[in-house]
């Protein structure tokens, strides 16, 4: 799947740049030190902004184009912060059968952002999941911590107007 | 030599032990088909159009990363392999553009070939393809995503160049070659080098095509029209017209480039003498006077920008000469054009070179010496050869004519530019006579020739010991530039070229398959052409060109003049990364 960058500015602390730092100089020179690296600095940060790649790459005296390579190839990598309403739609089988996909395309459109994306105030963020093990309540929306079962396309509104800022 | 015996289509051969079955099969005589395999640099088993029947194997194998083994039996085109293949290939050209009507590459193209040899059915796999805008935000290189079969050369180029400005991004379906975050190439650190597209199987990267720019200022009559032609042009264009490697075409060429209408045809070499007798002034004038060192050259644009953007410390260790390319422009249009009773603006400067970086530097800042810019539009040898073909002249059947005078001049010292170590050996001819008063021939140049990656030598000027180092390919620079930022090594003067083997194998040459240069030295065979016409000269220094004497006579001055850097001497900038 292709990755969408962010539209989120960045707003990293000196603390988590100091903790980056230390990052980079660990594992320098190691073999397969980018993947380390970008794996502790998705810690530090939650989500891999453009510039802690870059600051990354230079560190580690890699490409940066190679760094974009690895962290757009593994789905675990996030190039998005989660938004303060983070919402998540299974795509799993069993919900996708009962309709998350056309339920997944409405939140799209009153949100208007992408899949794998936050808005650019920070607000939300969408995410497709794979089964989250609720099949029983299928067609399944998340948003943080709460679960929206037997969701239709017509509730989703009502749903999404509860969080609003 | 460690052997192993294996059998290769039903005969016995003896093969070197850590060979892979891909090289192996060469000792039989077989070329194994391959797109994605470049020796050394790339060897990733990616594209699996080298798969081979081995016995007890499971599968079949892709031979370009299987080691041999004794008593191994290798098959390499039974049925079953020539259907893996053609099916393999069916799939590569289902996310294909296929349009090779009107493509750069057609007819010198890996995949086309292969999918000739192989009769393959160009629309046996339908479905969906990815859609890519073409990008040409820069002025020497365009990427045409469209085309690109994925096999990673070009990725592996640009990492051999110690740069990575591309790189395979995103997975499956979405995977594709990228910069950084998707940014326009002309916003990255890519040098402009043309390593990549000198990878490139197929179309997806070329340089941009400056040829219309051309054509239409020889169809205005109120234009002169020059060119001048870098001394490795000559080396390589032949190669275009069917000529083997390192066939010396120089006559043809000149008598090509005159039919075309320019009004007058010129020898580089002729300002890369005019670049030894500033560069050599300018060394001798920091050894004496306490400047920076050690001095690196100046005449390679890929370089130039390698360092602006990985060593903006090390700008000031530049030499402050201009290109041979911008010197040429740069006296042509503020000297020669005056002397013609011509204006600057009514002059149109081409320059041929070897080289897309060139494309680059003729956008400069600081390379406008008469007002105008130095150089109008730079084309590379496979444009020059395309003009040519377009004009419908017979390249082959023409006999040899030669450059223009008074500035189609150049010494030996002037034509092996080209070649890795080249300019370096130019200017210490010239500093070893003029400052030293040693006859250039009893220097021992030969630890600066050749291919390697980095040379290093000492020579007595006087009684200065000057220590030399020769880098090319800037992976190579960057190794050297980094041991010299850490004390390690103390230098006074560094040679260094963009390309690996300096401007004969630059990436405006023209384009050799992968399996003619996984087994042939390129660069070795171009620059003997080199060294030949060098060993061939009358004149072997640059200060003994009497082209060159004249100018500094009649307008320059001396060499280093005030006016010589106003007219031949740059600046640079900081780029970072």
């Amino acid at each position: 799947m292709k990755k969408n960058l962010t539209t989120v500015s960045f707003k990293g602390t000196a603390e988590q740049e100091k903790k980056l730092d230390e990052l980079i100089a660990l594992h320098k020179g190691e073999e397969g030190a980018t993947m380390r690296v970008l794996q502790g600095a998705q810690e530090i940060y939650g989500y891999l902004p453009i510039e802690v790649q870059k600051r990354i790459a230079i560190g580690l005296d890699v490409p940066v184009a190679e760094v974009f390579g690895i962290s757009t190839f593994y789905s675990q990598f996030a190039l998005n912060p989660k938004g303060e309403v983070a919402v998540a739609i299974c795509l799993g089988t069993a919900c996708y059968v009962k309709g998350s996909g056309d339920i997944f395309n409405k939140v799209k459109e009153i949100l208007g952002i992408e899949e794998g994306t936050t808005s650019p105030d920070g607000r939300y963020s969408l995410d497709a999941t794979r089964c989250i093990g609720a099949c029983g309540l299928a067609p399944v929306m998340t948003i943080n911590d709460e679960v929206y079962g037997r969701l239709t396309v017509s509730e989703v509104k009502d749903v999404l107007a509860k969080y609003q800022g | 030599m460690e052997t192993v015996n294996v059998i290769i289509n039903g005969r016995s051969y003896a093969v070197p032990k850590n060979a892979t079955v891909l090289e192996a099969a060469k000792y039989a005589g077989v070329d194994i088909p391959t797109l994605c395999y470049l020796k050394d640099i790339n060897e990733i088993g990616a594209c699996r159009l080298c798969l081979v029947e081995v016995k007890g194997a499971r599968g079949l194998v892709t031979s370009c990363v299987y080691p041999v083994n004794e008593g191994m039996e290798i098959t390499t085109n039974s049925p079953r392999i020539m259907d893996a293949r053609r099916e393999n290939l069916e799939l590569l050209l289902s996310g294909h553009d296929k349009k090779c009507l009107s493509c750069v590459r057609s007819t010198n193209c890996e995949l086309q070939k292969l999918c000739r040899d192989y009769g393959v059915d160009a629309d046996a796999v339908g479905g969906r393809r990815q859609r890519y805008p073409i990008e040409d935000s820069g002025y020497s290189i365009v990427r045409d995503n469209n085309k690109c079969v994925l096999c990673r050369r070009c990725v592996a180029a640009c990492n051999n160049q110690g740069i990575g400005a591309i790189s395979a991004v995103n997975r499956g379906f979405d995977t594709e070659i990228s910069t950084e975050f998707g940014r326009p190439l002309s916003e990255t650190t890519c040098i402009n080098c043309g390593q990549c597209i000198e990878a490139c199987p197929v179309g997806a990267l070329y340089e941009r095509d400056d040829t219309a720019k051309v054509f239409e200022a020889l169809a205005d009559p109120n234009k002169h029209v020059a060119i001048c032609i870098a001394p490795s042009v000559r080396t390589a264009i032949g190669e275009a017209f069917g000529n083997a490697i390192g066939t010396d075409t120089e006559g043809k060429m000149v008598a090509a480039v005159k039919r075309l209408g320019f009004d007058g045809v010129y020898d580089m070499n002729f300002s890369a003498d005019l670049t030894i007798m500033e560069e050599a002034t300018e060394l001798v004038e920091r050894l004496q006077n306490g400047g920076k060192l050690p001095m690196i050259t100046s005449c390679s644009p890929g370089w130039i920008k390698f360092c602006e953007h990985y060593f903006p410390d090390m700008t000031e260790n530049l030499s402050s000469c201009k290109s041979p390319q911008q010197m040429f422009g740069a006296l042509y249009k503020t000297y020669f054009a005056q002397k013609m009773g011509l204006k600057a603006e009514d002059v149109f400067m081409v320059s041929c070179i070897p080289c897309t970086a060139k494309k680059f530097e003729v956008k400069r800042d600081d390379e406008n010496a008469a007002g105008v810019p130095d150089v109008d539009v730079a084309i590379t040898t496979r444009e020059l050869a395309r003009m040519i073909s377009i004009a419908g002249i017979d390249y082959n059947a023409l006999s040899d004519e030669k450059f223009d005078d008074p500035i189609g001049k150049g010494s030996g010292a002037g034509i092996i530019f080209g070649a890795t170590g080249g300019v370096m050996e130019a200017a210490l001819r010239t500093a070893a006579e003029v400052v030293a008063g040693v006859p250039f021939e009893k220097l021992d140049v030969e630890p600066i020739r050749g291919v390697e990656g980095i040379k290093f030598a000492e020579y007595k000027l006087g009684d200065t010991s000057v220590k030399v180092a020769v880098a090319s390919g800037t992976k190579n620079a960057n190794k050297l530039l980094k041991r010299v930022q850490s004390g390690e090594l103390d230098l006074q003067f560094i040679e260094i070229m963009a390309c690996p083997g300096g401007c004969v194998n630059g990436g405006g040459q023209p384009i050799v398959p992968a399996s003619v240069k996984n087994s042939v030295d390129i660069r070795s065979l171009r620059a003997a052409v080199l060294y030949n016409a060098d060993a061939a000269s009358d004149v072997r220094t640059s200060h003994e060109n009497s082209a060159v004497k004249g100018v500094y006579d009649e307008f320059l001055g001396k060499p280093g003049s005030h006016k010589a850097h106003e007219i031949l001497h740059t600046t640079y900038v900081k780029r970072g990364r």
